[in-house]
């Protein structure tokens, strides 16, 4: 039925096939969008944070997912200014990745903030001494190039390439996009690095408090490498995963596995750093505000040591050793085992840094708060995945996300179709 | 102009509260609420999101009976200075709805502006700041004897103690009309000040030697100790916070418990913040 607007020499699933997936992932999305109107319409008080938890489940997602969308902004450095040519056949996927995330984390603020329809107060009655207001102004910018990213892609569907002026359009931003690659980074560093500065700022806060370099705490230089580092491992993930529900291969091993090593080196590295951070923290940053480690870790039974071998060992050493050993980064199944763990160690640091923060009491005779989402918490926070997986289902159907999915997946009873080829031949797509 | 500055230094409010004088009634509690329109919950058994300006704690010395004693914490906002106004919370705040006061040395709190990110409530350590995650609602007739001297505050804001700063206003309005420049120490006093039947808060500028509130907490020559009275001390105070809220109390254990100090520290011996 709609075959003419699938990408020429691939293969899709049946229609009715898709649309039953749309409908399944639409109805978690409709649960997600009512549990999102009930907090818009009655307010905050359906979520069970409390003035102990003023940042709680959505916070810590927002982070999570912008995060791991670190992967848009690293691969684009590493493809167009770095010059990695063969990451051209995983960079698409990344920016759609990356604009689901960065969507997403919008679409959670727009739910978590009291009065959502002052948020542009944000940037009228901008305080240039908040971390919040860097994060804010540069996440929308580096949203912005994002969608300048993924327009691309769109004008690259067969029937709107079609048409001579968004053909013309498509492959002059290709031409220039290392340009917003370029801008993208530079956006990203400030404003991944701005959310660690939102921790790292809090004097009032030993357990998140870490001294500065310039006018920046150093969590901010170590937000942005852990996206970095983690974001790629999220990109691959996602791969993985599309691979295994269309059950074909669609991007080639040597992509995955430079990409996988690149991302191990940046985990090692940040890991590293990471220890340094914590230990300097827990000897002399934390006692000199009268606390010690054990006060962070102890006192209650889930925010335990576990947490920080979790985070620091299970999360960062061994996926890195993993990624970054030629012979278990080669294996399908090492190689998969580190950048979920990884995935889950980015993810809890990112947990770490905005509810422990809250939980540590600070008083003396104030008490660990210990705190559960409500169910409208959950929905909405899993409302971003669906949307994101309703995203990768029509752009996978319908535009060249994967650049080597023909090549891999070779089909013999093609379409009869419109080729590509009537277009003037100085007008030939570009093939990012 | 200059001259008249020289001889007024900047007034910086401040509170000395004496918490061997506190007896734990809660007047100062009711009083706030009352005075600043502080709302109620329909069900206000879960006190995690309930509001109060000011709240008293019970700190105990966790030694069993006989040897127990107790201690009761009026802890209202702290309005901290920080560094050069830069206090835990007015630095973080992206749209500028709190700000510190370079002329009387209160934190505001502009409820308008706020768009509820509650970012400060994330920077306060002595969680003194409140979000208002339900409409406002009073006992049926209540609203009829709400102060219309303080606005009352919407769903999705955060709010916090203002040292009555509406009776500032009112007060400094007054002394204007009476040709003077410097509000009177009895002309402004928050409500919590007036109501504890015990004395134990003391309200006033702390820049103000005349004012009893400097003379408590501020130097006292004749004890050797010329940087502030031996049993005040104020909480969490190695953060640097720097806070105008002082705590008096003579018994060691009590002023332990004002802030984190390691085993082998005694109160007093403040190290220098790290930032």
């Amino acid at each position: 039925m709609d075959s003419a607007l699938i990408p020429k020499g691939v293969k899709r699933c049946p229609m009715w096939q898709f649309l039953l997936g749309l409908g399944i992932v639409g109805a978690v999305l409709a649960w997600g969008v009512y549990a999102m109107l009930l907090c818009w319409f009655k307010g905050l008080n359906q979520t069970n944070m409390n003035d102990y938890y003023g940042f709680a489940l959505w916070i810590w997602a927002d982070l999570a997912v912008i995060a791991v969308g670190g992967g848009a902004f690293f691969s684009g450095l590493l493809k167009y200014i770095i010059g990695k040519d063969e990451l051209k056949n995983i960079i698409n996927y990344a920016v759609l990745i990356g604009f689901i995330c960065y969507s997403s984390a919008l679409l959670i603020l727009a739910i978590d903030v009291g009065q959502p329809l002052r948020s542009w107060f944000i940037f009228w009655h901008a305080n240039v001494h908040s971390m919040l207001t860097e994060v804010a102004f540069c996440l929308s910018c580096y949203f912005s190039v994002l969608t300048i990213e993924y327009i691309p892609l769109i004008l690259e569907n067969r029937q709107i390439d079609k048409v001579p002026f968004f053909h013309n359009l498509g492959h002059n931003m290709h031409e220039t996009m290392a340009v917003f690659a370029a801008t993208g980074a530079f956006l990203s560093f400030f404003h991944q690095g701005s959310l660690g500065g939102v921790a790292g700022v809090l004097f009032g806060r030993p357990f998140s408090f870490r001294e500065g370099l310039l006018i920046w705490p150093w969590t901010f230089f170590l937000f942005t490498w852990s996206a970095a580092a983690y974001g790629p491992c999220f990109t691959l993930l996602i791969t993985w995963i599309t691979e295994k529900v269309t059950r074909k291969k669609l991007v080639k091993d040597n992509v995955v596995e430079l990409l996988a090593k690149i991302s191990g080196w940046m985990i090692f590295t940040y890991t590293i750093a990471k220890i340094c951070d914590t230990t300097r923290w827990a000897n002399i940053t934390a006692p000199g505000l009268g606390q010690t480690l054990a006060d962070f870790y102890t006192g209650t039974a889930f925010y335990g040591y576990w947490i920080l071998f979790a985070e620091v060992v299970l999360g960062g050493l061994v996926p890195a050793i993993i990624l970054i050993s030629a012979p278990l980064r080669k294996n399908p199944v090492w190689r998969v085992t580190a950048i979920i763990l990884a995935v889950l160690g980015v993810s809890l640091n990112r947990w770490v840094m905005v509810l422990q923060v809250m939980a540590a009491p600070v008083m003396t005779f104030d008490q660990w708060i210990l705190y559960y989402p409500s169910w409208q918490e959950v929905a909405t926070t899993i409302l971003p995945v669906a949307y994101g997986i309703i995203l990768i289902m029509i752009s996978y159907r319908y535009l060249p996300i994967f650049p080597q999915e023909a090549e891999l997946n070779p089909i013999d009873d093609e379409p009869e179709v419109e080729a590509v080829a009537d277009a003037p031949a100085d007008l030939e797509p570009a093939k990012a | 102009m200059k001259h008249e500055q020289k001889h007024n230094p900047p007034m910086k409010y401040g509170m000395a509260i004496d918490l061997d004088k506190c007896t734990g009634c809660g007047a100062c509690m009711v009083a706030c609420m009352s005075e600043n329109n502080v709302p109620f919950k329909k069900d206000e058994s879960n006190k995690l999101d309930s509001i109060t300006w000011i709240r008293v704690y019970k700190l105990t010395n966790g030694k069993s009976f006989p040897d127990t004693e107790i201690c009761y914490l009026p802890r209202p906002c702290q309005h901290c200075e920080g560094h050069g106004g830069h206090s835990p919370c007015v630095s973080v705040c992206p749209a500028t709805a709190t700000d510190y006061s370079q002329e009387t040395g209160i934190v505001s709190q502009i409820y308008t502006r706020c768009f509820g990110c509650r970012y400060c409530m994330a920077a306060c350590p002595y969680h003194a700041r409140y979000f208002n995650w339900w409409d406002p609602v009073w006992p049926d007739g209540m609203e009829k004897s709400l102060s219309p001297n303080v606005s009352p505050r919407m769903r999705g804001v955060v709010e916090k103690c203002s040292f009555c700063f509406h009776r500032y206003q009112q007060a400094k309005n007054k002394a204007y009309l009476d040709g003077e420049r410097r509000v009177p120490e009895e002309a402004y006093q928050t409500a919590c000040t007036q109501a504890c039947p015990a004395g134990a808060i003391v309200f006033g500028d702390l820049n103000n030697p005349t004012h009893k509130v400097h003379q408590i907490v501020k130097p006292d020559p004749h004890n050797g100790n010329k940087s502030k009275n031996p049993r005040a001390f104020r909480l969490l105070e190695r953060l640097g916070t720097n806070t105008k809220v002082y705590y008096l109390s003579s018994r060691e254990w009590v002023r332990r418990a004002g802030d984190n100090y390691l085993e082998h520290e005694k109160t007093g011996q403040v190290s220098k913040p790290h930032h």
